[in-house]
């Protein structure tokens, strides 16, 4: 989002992290929706409203606005990492799946996606789909924006989604080896073949993903005008050229070229850019505003009786943290493990989540989200989670006695990000239960926290959070726990842990899979390389205009499925 | 005269040169690595960080860096954002609205603080000369965020005279009320300035000379004394353009306005340098010509002084 707001204090969804208005959070996911229920007889039109109500009755053509920030990038789906471009992405791009709102993938533009060991996909679209501009989706408008994406000089954030393709890393390596990556292959006009590098049973999940999107050819031609004025193949697209008003708002109308199962039942979208939360719901009481996807954290205690069953607070795919570094002196070996284990049990995290955050967190009990396929709040081992002050002394006692404990015991955080209230609740209660030095290590803003924790400079534990890109437990813990992950910031390694996660790519059977990757949290669960903290809410609302407002698994409304009244 | 001026704009050569090195030095040496941030909580592809790192001159030396970005000053091509926005056109849109915004807040604060203080100091001590008092240091005390959320409960969601949301391209209408909030503390200040001012000159010799000549009230009012107590103020004004264009931070956030308060602190947080130097550069340059502006209005208000 990218909204800033004065206060300096973050976004509450989507990360886990940078300021406020620079948060980039990776995910923003699709839209999911309850699309396939909209099949019926709605539908949007993209001319101006009539005076009358639509076929439908009582419901209108006017456009829905919805809260959104400027976008941090162009509009390239592979160069999108953060929620306010990714919602206008998710609009306007149809990929070969979408999410439903419980995060459940249902075939948008894919006909089918088909492995037999997880490692070879054969994926066919359906025939006759086109682009905005009328230009047909083939298997080379996702191939050739996925090469695209994945090619080092062209730069693109979201580069590393195509990691496991067969032929990233000739394609990003510099210099490049290959301009395409050897893994993807054309067959015919609807049908392409991904080879993987090795099996990734979660990979058909990836691929609602904005960085999935296809492209039409006029994008790879001049992707600097693309961006400012992106064709895609979704259920809206911009209303003219030029409808992206940077820092103002971008206003889309209904594609009826769009046969998927997001079809819009309103007669628009328009984005407005809000600098400051407060505003934004000042507009949404005042009607000016029919859905804003985060209350300002002054309304935080007063938007659910402001608002009414209008008001949306449920747990979001956002979990949050602080990693105790593997290195940190004190906390390695057995009396490492019960030293974390101390101090887990000494975070009183329901009083944390009421006091600091009005319940818009939700306490934690896995290392994954509620609203993940294959969530389960029965985890062996995870009732360290649970605030226990005598079982903390006593561990905290056992670790004494192998060796003695000095110095502070620290939790690092940018203090740009509004973090610093749960760090010093958090720290207190670490503090009175176990009677330590316990205190927050305020970083002035997230870039100098992140250089200080990637190159390994930080002293103590730090603050740490996970928006999951896609919906799958794989994504929770593959990226961050794995032996040498790209964001295992605390440098975590055990064998057995990594075995599971390996068998659960490998596992075709989705149920089979998530029970792995349960077993893989148990072994966390005794490392403890990270300290579970909660999972963030989507914590927002809507206006009296509108209804069939449902939040998807990504904290967005589902805009398409949103009825505006008469 | 023109000599004077001359010299002026000569003399703003080393003055810009100096504060654009400074401030680029100073974005230089932030800590934290912004391309890294880009990435966010997600690994770093060091291919791509490598490309960004010399899209944006990053992979070079200081000194280079700050060469280049004075090339680009010259060839008003100012670099682009992180976003890939040429700075030129973020300015574009960001300077018109603020500078707009800072116009009614300058008119408020000019014409209210100077009406008020001169009545107030021509009853020096009277009740509304109190009241003043009291008004002013009560707008001083409260803090310029709870004015403006204040302002906005009170006009956009109460009595809905204004939108909450006033946007990029507002009517001047409807920057009246975020004017009056920008403009409210220095109000106090012109306010107590131009009184204390007007009451100190109103015992001078010349104004008791000019009355003694047998001059109207109104004329050794206005040309007396209201004229020699706007020094003070004019001076104050000057200085307050500078800071009321980048201070709006607060107020631009209360009514959603995207101008250059806002730009600035997103840049600073994100360490973008480019367009941290470059709005920077253009508001350094406008108070060096606003406060020339201010100089050659001393020689108006004062005749004693003269240019050569």
């Amino acid at each position: 989002m990218s909204s800033f707001q004065t206060d300096g204090k973050p976004l509450r969804i989507g990360r886990v992290g940078g300021p406020v208005l620079s948060r980039r959070d990776g995910l923003r996911g699709a839209l999911g929706a309850a699309a396939l229920l909209a099949l019926s007889a709605c539908g949007g039109n993209d001319e101006e409203p009539s005076g009358g109500a639509s076929s439908s009755g009582g419901t209108s053509t006017e456009p829905v606005t919805a809260w959104g920030g400027e976008p941090q990038n162009p509009l390239v789906p592979t160069n999108t990492n953060e929620t306010s471009g990714g919602k206008i992405l998710d609009a306007i791009f149809a990929g070969l799946v979408f999410y439903q709102a419980d995060g459940k993938p249902v075939n948008d533009v894919a006909e089918s996606i088909d492995s037999t060991d997880a490692q070879n996909y054969t994926i066919k679209i359906k025939a006759g789909q086109t682009f905005s501009d009328g230009t047909p989706v083939t298997a080379s408008s996702f191939v050739d924006a996925w090469n695209y994406g994945a090619l080092v000089t062209n730069a693109q954030l979201s580069s590393y989604f195509f990691e496991p393709i067969q032929g990233y890393a000739e394609v990003n390596t510099e210099p490049p080896t290959a301009q395409t990556m050897s893994g993807l292959k054309v067959v015919d006009d609807t049908t392409f073949t991904v080879a993987l590098t090795q099996p990734e049973s979660d990979f058909p999940l990836r691929l609602g993903y904005s960085a999935f999107y296809p492209l039409p050819a006029s994008a790879l031609t001049d992707i600097k005008a693309f961006g400012e004025n992106p064709v895609g193949n979704g259920p809206y697209k911009l209303a003219q050229t030029g409808a992206w008003k940077h820092n103002e708002r971008i206003d889309l109308v209904v594609n009826d070229t769009y046969t998927g199962g997001r079809k819009a039942k309103n007669g628009g979208l328009n984005i407005i850019f809000y600098a400051s939360l407060d505003t934004a719901y000042s507009d949404l009481q005042s009607g000016n505003l029919d859905t804003l996807d985060q209350v300002p954290d002054s309304a935080l205690a007063t938007f659910e009786s402001d608002l009414g069953d209008r008001a949306v607070n449920q747990p979001a795919a956002v979990f949050q943290s602080f990693t105790i570094p593997q290195g940190l002196a004190n906390f390695q070996g057995d009396e490492g493990k019960l030293r974390r284990q101390a101090i887990s049990y000494a975070i009183d995290r329901p009083s944390i989540c009421k006091a600091v955050f009005q319940d818009t967190r939700t306490p934690a009990k896995d290392f994954t989200s509620p609203v993940i396929a294959g969530y389960s709040e029965s985890i062996p081992g995870n009732e360290v989670l649970a605030f226990d002050a005598a079982k903390a002394k006593a561990l905290w006692a056992q670790a004494e006695a192998i060796a003695p404990y000095t110095g502070t015991f620290t939790i690092g955080y940018n203090s740009d990000g509004g973090h610093q209230t749960w760090v010093d609740a958090t720290t207190a209660s670490i503090r009175q239960t176990l009677g330590i030095q316990a205190e927050g290590a305020p970083y002035a803003t997230f870039a100098q926290l992140r250089s200080d924790v990637t190159d390994r400079t930080i002293k103590g534990a730090f603050r740490t959070g996970w928006q999951a890109d896609y919906p799958g437990l794989y994504n929770f813990l593959a990226p961050i726990y794995a032996t040498g992950a790209g964001s295992n910031d605390g440098d975590y390694s055990n064998p057995a842990f990594d075995a599971l996660l390996k068998q659960a790519a490998a596992e075709t059977d989705a149920e089979a899979s998530q029970k792995l990757l349960q077993q893989a949290q148990e072994i966390l669960f005794q490392d403890l390389p990270a300290i579970p903290l909660w999972y963030s809410n989507a914590s927002g609302g809507y206006g009296e205009g509108v209804a069939d407002v449902k939040f998807g698994w990504n904290s967005v409304p589902i805009y398409d499925a949103i009825t505006k009244q008469a | 005269m023109g000599f004077y001026i001359g010299r002026r704009l000569l003399q703003m050569i080393p003055v810009f040169v100096g504060a654009t090195l400074l401030i680029y030095a100073m974005v230089f040496l932030l800590p934290g690595d912004p391309i890294a941030a880009l990435f966010g909580d997600k690994p770093v592809n060091p291919g791509v960080a490598a490309q960004l790192r010399a899209q944006y001159h990053l992979d070079q030396p200081f000194l280079i860096q700050y060469l280049l970005f004075l090339k680009g000053v010259f060839t008003l091509d100012l670099g682009n954002t992180f976003s890939g926005q040429p700075v030129i056109d973020v300015m574009a849109r960001a300077f018109p609205v603020t500078i707009r915004l800072t116009v009614v807040a300058i008119i408020v604060e000019a014409v209210l603080g100077i009406v008020v203080g001169l009545l107030a100091g021509l009853r020096r001590g009277g009740w509304f000369d109190s009241l003043s008092l009291f008004a002013s240091l009560l707008v001083i005390a409260v803090p310029i965020f709870v004015i403006g959320f204040v302002a906005r409960y009170v006009f956009a969601e109460k009595l809905q005279w204004i939108k909450a949301s006033v946007g990029p391209d507002p009517t001047w209408g409807q920057l009246i009320i975020p004017g009056i909030v920008l403009g409210s503390v220095s109000f106090a200040y012109v306010l107590r300035l131009t009184r204390n001012s007007v009451a100190e000159n109103l015992t001078a010799d010349h104004v008791r000379t000019a009355t003694a000549k047998g001059l109207t009230p109104g004329r050794v009012l206005s040309v007396h004394v209201l004229r020699n107590s706007l020094i003070p103020v004019v001076t104050f004004l000057g200085t307050d353009v500078g800071g009321l264009m980048a201070g709006a931070v607060v107020t631009e956030g209360i009514f959603n306005i995207p101008g250059v308060g806002g730009t600035l602190y997103q840049a600073i947080i994100r360490t973008e340098g480019a367009t941290v130097v470059a709005f920077v550069t253009v508001l350094v340059v406008i108070y060096l010509v606003v406060n020339l502006l201010v100089d050659l209005l001393y020689a108006v208000l004062d005749p004693r002084i003269r240019y050569v």
